[in-house]
């Protein structure tokens, strides 16, 4: 994709030479961990597609966009809700944070023990190497936990267009009023942003584009229910991934496309791997694009994952919001109930979470559950040990890990992982 | 039919062929040195067997190298410790490089583990660069540990900043022997928080190669208050394992 999009990238202010080298191992691995599956399903051509040109043509669409009036705005957390940009003329995506970047520079503004999430993302800032972040016309942060929170105080002396939203710690009343009145502050800022009001009509079929969407990952992931998998865990995070980076309309229509296949796989029995595979459930912090280490290891070791406890996955998709609104203000309430579901561990308490856990391992059938941390993350890593302790107690064999996106640790892991796929069998 | 497990450690490789009544025929032991492959196969040459199994860390490369099955050095200290005593239920692997706590289920299975993530702190390689540090060869490391009653707080687990923390106590004109000993009770320590996250009580097999080291078995007893059973090749358990696995396969 490089040639054509050189003077884009220029014109962004990236780092030409830098982004050559990023799209270089980008490529490498998404060969070596993507296109070496065996027996992957056509419609994956799509997300092949999409990865490859994942800083070419959709880049290219969001400045096309920008020329036609709209405005693009980066996130990096499930809670800043699409619909409301949708509404008000912007498009959302997902900002890069799933590799480690510039990390000597990083570490001269972020302490060391800061998690890999975090530093990725002023890696992709200072490295310059990040399309999205450099086409943003708005770059919302939000106070989820304390690294974050204080992250994007320094964030705010390299981005001019930050915005940080607050959100509740508890599931009470007056957390949800915090939240609702979060998200009328944000809508009035994109309003302010892109000049047009969100209405009645653009809000409801805002709601419609995103639980569509929405729709599309449900059907999805109940069809990695079957045994053997019609699907693998890599190709399922993928989609997960891309659903905060595609076009909407673009990207239900593919994922319904796939669906479509997947059943005639089931249908026929066809999988990616033989059937009786032990099946294992990822639970825990969310794996970022080009984030694959922990499936690629589990999924090169015999097993394969059935689901995903995740912002990227279910974490982030479940539950879908009110369309019976008629007014803005009934459908911001419904965007209010919908996002204040969501059980991120930033939560005190967050029972719901260890709920959706056991609710999926029985859904999904899976033999195992691997808790993921990522290093430094306090809050998973707290839930990890009841999350660990709840499963013992139901004998669902369970596996800590806590990790970064170094490659350091990787022959430790897989021994850890192989063992773990040993006890399953 | 005889069946051969190779372990292939960060330090050591064993060979151990069992025949088909499951008696140990031959078992053999190299330094694992820069070229691993080189040395498994040094070690295969010359001995007879129908099928073989690898564990330890070079597992994946002798797997593409020879024609092999894998397993983990996990299951298999779990299975070797078995053949040697069959009830056991929690087992310790004290090797080279890492360093696992394993709970076993009455059948044998593996119910739990924990294992040291990235570095060698609490291993053997930790015991063998302080034993240099301090001057003993590392056969008589833990006979000289044990010669005293007393320990010297060693605080560091890191390698690099316990060897600093040595440097200084000789200094001081500290007692070889207690610094010695302080260092055992600091790799005792770790040990023993990591079977006590996965059992809580009964005997513990004790393998690997630290397993050979008095010291670590006599401070660990005291420390636990549980009975600490070695294996009489400790450092051979892993490849026993794979061979009874091999033969089970």
């Amino acid at each position: 994709m490089t040639e054509n999009y050189r003077a884009m990238w220029k014109d962004l202010g990236l780092d030409l030479e830098a982004h050559d080298g990023l799209l270089a191992v980008l490529g490498e691995a998404y060969q070596d961990i993507y296109l070496s599956q065996k027996n992957r399903p056509a419609g994956m051509g799509y997300f092949d597609f999409v990865m490859s040109e994942v800083h070419g043509l959709r880049i290219k669409e969001l400045l096309d966009e920008k020329k036609a009036g709209r405005k693009i705005i980066g996130s990096y957390c499930v809670f800043v809700p699409e619909e409301i940009a949708l509404a008000a003329n912007a498009t959302l995506v997902g900002l890069c944070s799933g590799a480690d970047f510039a990390m000597e520079e990083v570490e001269r503004i972020l302490p060391r023990n800061t998690c890999a999430l975090i530093k990725s993302s002023f890696g992709f800032k200072l490295g310059k190497v990040c399309p999205y972040l450099e086409s943003a016309d708005m770059i919302v942060g939000e106070n989820t936990c304390d690294g974050k929170k204080k992250a994007y105080e320094s964030l705010s002396d390299l981005v001019k267009n930050l915005y940080v939203m607050d959100l509740p710690q508890v599931k009470s009343d007056h957390g949800k009023a915090l939240l609702k009145a979060e998200y009328n502050r944000f809508r009035k800022a994109v309003e302010g942003l892109t000049g047009i009001p969100v209405s009645d009509k653009s809000l409801k079929q805002a709601i419609r584009t995103v639980n569509a969407k929405r729709t599309a990952i449900h059907r999805l992931s109940a069809l990695r229910k079957a045994d053997p998998a019609p699907i693998s865990g890599l190709d399922a995070l993928l989609a997960n991934q891309v659903f905060f980076y595609d076009n909407p309309e673009r990207f239900t229509e593919s994922v319904h496309k796939i669906c479509d296949e997947l059943e005639n796989r089931i249908a026929e029995k066809n999988g990616v791997f033989p059937e009786n595979t032990p099946r294992i459930l990822v639970s825990g912090c969310p794996q970022a694009v080009p984030n694959w280490k922990l499936p690629f290891i589990v999924e090169s070791s015999g097993a394969v994952i059935v689901g995903e406890e995740s912002c990227v996955g279910e974490r982030g998709t479940r539950n879908l919001t009110d369309e019976t609104g008629e007014t803005v203000e009934q459908m911001m309430d419904a965007i209010a109930d919908r996002y204040f579901q969501v059980d991120c561990a930033i939560f005190t308490p967050n029972p719901d979470r260890l709920k959706h856990i056991q609710e999926m391992v029985a859904a999904y059938n899976a033999d195992g559950v691997i808790h993921y941390g990522l290093q430094f993350c306090q809050p998973y890593l707290m839930e990890s040990m009841p999350v660990e302790k709840a499963m013992e107690d139901a004998n669902i064999p369970c596996l800590r890990i806590e990790t970064d996106y170094s490659m350091e640790d990787v022959g430790q892991l897989k021994t850890r992982i192989e063992a773990f796929i040993e006890q399953l069998r | 039919m005889h069946f051969a497990g190779i372990d292939i450690g960060s330090r050591t490789i064993e060979l151990v062929v069992l025949d088909e009544a499951g008696n140990i025929v031959s078992s053999l032991q190299a330094d694992t040195g820069f070229d691993p492959m080189e040395e498994a196969r040094n070690l295969i040459d010359g001995t007879r067997y129908d099928r073989i199994m690898a564990t330890g860390y070079g597992r994946n490369l002798f797997e593409i190298s020879f024609d092999a099955s894998t397993v983990t050095e996990i299951k298999a200290h779990a299975r070797g410790s078995r053949s040697y005593f069959p009830d056991a239920q929690t087992v310790l692997d004290i090797g080279g490089q890492d360093s696992k706590a394993i709970a076993l289920f009455e059948n044998g299975k593996v119910k739990k583990f924990e294992m040291n993530d990235r570095c060698a702190a609490g291993t053997g390689k930790f015991l063998e660069i302080m034993a240099r540090t301090l001057g003993f060869d590392l056969e008589d490391f833990g006979k000289e540990a044990l010669s005293v009653e007393k320990d010297l707080n060693i605080s560091s687990m890191c390698t690099v900043f316990a060897e600093s923390e040595v440097t200084s106590l000789i200094a001081k004109g500290k007692s070889r022997q207690e610094i010695a000993r302080g260092l055992h009770a600091s790799v005792i320590r770790r040990a023993a928080a990591m079977i006590n996250r996965v059992s809580s009580e009964g005997d513990i097999v004790f393998t690997g190669g630290v397993a050979k080291n008095p010291c670590m078995c006599t401070l660990l007893e005291r420390k636990l208050g549980r009975r600490i059973l070695t294996p009489d090749d400790p450092q051979s358990v892993g490849a026993l394992g794979a061979a009874l696995l091999a033969q089970e396969e």
